[in-house]
């Protein structure tokens, strides 16, 4: 990510140091995660020290400081697709491509994350790539979808 | 356009806006909420309006991209004004269709409406579908009907009256005393009146102080703020503003989360549009009030809803809640006195000072007044968002609402208020739907889920899933919250596994006890709150784990 795009985003929170969060949101979203020399422009850009940068930043599981997939899964585990069988559609996901939440596969195609209600209860299970929902998901179903994403 | 810089001219210019809509002009009005575009309804959207192109019917028919109707079950959902055909699962290929039979001919396409799968009767009207039927829709009710992202249908159907009414009609006192008249309890979850709230903000020293929207909504299964927030953003901020007008606030805040993209957007332009009018930023409607307001995005984990996580959060910290010995209405945001309340609350607002308190407590019981939104997820037949008045019984939301449950099952609990609630079972569901009937039962009312069981489900496992999420979401502050969550869990996934032992029923209990003691917010001191719900009502399924027993309903295979 280039440095423009990175002084694009702390100008237009005006440099205050209380938009220490959304800063980093955004070039988490930008750039799916975040580099240390990243950071340490933060850190100085915003006038807060690098070790409140590195507690906001480790705090969140949203926040990533190793690259992520090119494609983020998400799998609801709230509980209304936990009743409707999340855990084995979470099952099929991992074997499918290998990784368990929270890591990427080596070359770089995707993200695993299981994630909170995300409110459309009535797609349960659902997973969600890159925004995408792709709801009442069977193990049977997952193989296809997956299949959608390079 | 120009500034609306008075009562006269906000009516004027409302006059104006009806003056140029016909009510008899067909309007196609397409559900745009998050589940029924995920449906496909962003397609069925283009569908319309290449076929109005097509036929050259601008004139005769608007299209509308509405907020959730609630009904998401049988989404993707459309609804042609004016006579409020409802057409459900609709698909692209069903439009050409449905412009020229239904918006042109205005006859009912027979296939599309809502069948009762039991009694096999067909309902034509939105009113008529029982899930409707049975609601009453106050705040919902122009979810159908308005387009989010206009204002001008939002001041068409009365907006912003309230807002006038509250600056040049009434003083703060006066306002503060009809919400206080109105018993308007916090929806967010601890039913607190919110007049009170306010009075203790307004009354606190200090010149500058906040008011925020909590529109974090984390509670699992609670999806009824966003689809309100979403769908009719003009309403949460005309209360925002009428209770900044009261506390003396100029600066508020609305909290949302990083993943509802379609609010944010929704929310950004609706703030852009207001502020365009007159009735956001400096001397609105020209009465010299002043108030701006900046929506803060975070990611939103669960701990981030409590109060005073949410308002460190904003100051750019870790949300890690506070003791709360000085409540954040009087030292919040930057130790300023900060008044927090939910989507819901903010709502009513307008709703109250436009009709009156005595109108508004006509509608609850003696302790909860008005409606409450409630969103139906888990087992049931007709997930979505429904808004009954206070003192309609469970068996009525779950059964006529609801439409019951699934694939022939018997209903064994109704889950509320996500992780930090708790469980009634069957037996209790003529209970009325209120504040404190529920948190009699163990099960409080929290935001506003509910999650239907049905009996095959194991309440121990429900009890482990919720303490699991908690674990992963305590925010590791408080030590009895961090370790005594952890606790319970083991314990609990010990009974899930078999591996249970005499006297763990009593150590979890004396855990429980301790972590709702000594934890410093509302996480940890009601954590225990589905374990505890679960012991009082289904203690055998515990001691049947325990003792190795056949449970007493068969574990699910997840």
């Amino acid at each position: 990510m280039d440095n423009d795009k990175i002084d694009q985003i702390i100008n237009k929170h005006k440099g205050k140091a209380r938009s220490l969060i959304q800063v980093l949101l955004e070039i988490q979203s930008q750039n799916h995660w975040l580099p240390k020399e990243v950071l340490d422009k933060v850190s100085k850009k915003l006038e807060v020290p690098l070790s409140r940068v590195m507690q906001i930043a480790t705090f969140y599981k949203s926040f990533s400081l190793i690259p992520k997939g090119r494609n983020e899964v998400h799998v609801c585990t709230g509980s209304s697709c936990n009743v409707r069988g999340s855990t084995r559609v979470l099952d099929t996901v991992q074997d499918l491509i290998g990784i368990k939440p929270g890591e990427t596969d080596l070359d770089l195609k995707f993200s695993l994350e299981t994630s909170n209600c995300l409110g459309c209860c009535n797609l349960g299970p659902e997973i969600i790539i890159n925004g995408k929902h792709h709801g009442r998901m069977t193990p049977a179903k997952v193989e296809d979808v997956l299949k959608k994403y390079e | 356009m120009p500034r609306i810089n008075s009562a006269t001219e906000l009516e004027e210019f409302r006059k104006g806006i009806l003056s140029k809509r016909d009510p008899d002009k067909s309007c196609i009005a397409i559900c745009a909420g998050t589940s029924c575009l995920s449906l496909g309804n962003d397609r069925v959207i283009s569908a319309f309006e290449e076929e109005v192109n097509k036929q050259d019917l601008k004139t005769k028919v608007d299209i509308r991209a509405t907020g959730c109707h609630g009904f998401c079950e049988k989404g993707p959902m459309v609804v042609i004004y004016p006579d409020e055909i409802c057409y459900i699962q609709v698909t692209p290929e069903d439009v050409p269709e449905i412009v020229s039979q239904t918006v042109l001919g205005k006859k009912v396409i027979d296939r599309l409406i809502y069948t009762d799968l039991d009694t096999g009767e067909k309902a034509a009207h939105q009113s008529e579908i029982p899930f409707y039927k049975n609601q009453m829709r106050l705040l919902m009710i122009n979810n159908t009907k308005i387009d989010p992202r206009s204002i001008d249908d939002y001041l068409a159907g009365g907006g912003y009256s309230a807002l006038s009414k509250a600056l040049f009609e009434m003083s703060p006192e006066q306002v503060l005393e009809e919400i206080k008249k109105a018993n308007l309890r916090g929806r967010g979850g601890g039913g607190f009146p919110a007049g009170l709230k306010w009075q203790t903000a307004r009354n606190a020293p200090g010149e500058e102080k906040y008011v925020i929207v909590n529109g974090h909504e984390g509670e699992l299964g609670a999806f009824m703020d966003r689809a309100l927030f979403t769908g009719n953003p003009h309403s949460v901020l005309e209360g925002l503003i009428i209770g900044a007008y009261v506390i003396g606030s100029h600066q508020g805040f609305i909290y949302i989360r990083h993943d509802t993209p379609q609010l944010k957007n929704n929310i950004d332009m609706a703030l852009a549009k207001t502020e365009e009018y007159g009735l956001l930023g400096e001397n609105i409607l020209g009465s010299g009030f002043n108030f701006n307001v900046e929506v803060h995005l975070d990611i939103g984990i669960f701990v981030s809803g409590e109060s005073s996580a949410l308002m460190r959060s904003i100051e750019g910290n870790n949300p890690e809640p506070r003791p709360k010995y000085i409540r954040t209405s009087v030292s919040g945001i930057w130790g300023k006195p900060s008044d927090l309340n939910n989507v819901e609350t903010w709502a009513n607002v307008p709703l109250i000072i436009n009709k009156g308190s005595e109108w508004y407590t006509r509608t609850g019981t003696a302790g909860s007044k008005g409606t409450k939104l409630v969103s139906l997820s888990g087992n049931i037949v007709n997930t979505g968002v429904a808004e009954v008045p206070f003192g309609t019984t469970i068996r009525e939301i779950v059964y006529d609402i609801g439409g019951g449950i699934p694939n022939g099952k018997k209903l064994k609990a109704v889950h509320f208020g996500g992780p930090l609630g708790g469980s009634i079972p069957e037996s209790l569901l003529d209970t009325p739907l209120d504040f404190d009937e529920l948190a009699k039962l163990g099960a409080p009312i929290g935001a506003g889920s509910m999650l239907v069981l049905d009996e095959d489900t194991n309440m121990v496992d429900v009890t482990r899933y919720f303490l699991n999420f908690l674990t992963n979401e305590s925010c590791g502050k408080c030590v009895p919250c961090r370790e005594g969550i952890r606790q319970m869990l083991k314990i609990v996934t010990n009974i899930c596994d078999g591996k249970g032992r005499e006297g763990d029923i009593e150590l979890l209990e004396e855990i429980s006890e301790v972590t709702g003691a000594a934890s410093l917010c509302a996480l940890g001191k009601t954590a225990a709150n589905p374990l505890l719900s679960t012991l009082r009502y289904f203690r055998d399924e515990y001691e049947a784990n325990i003792k190795k027993m056949k449970f007493p309903a068969e574990k699910r295979e997840l």
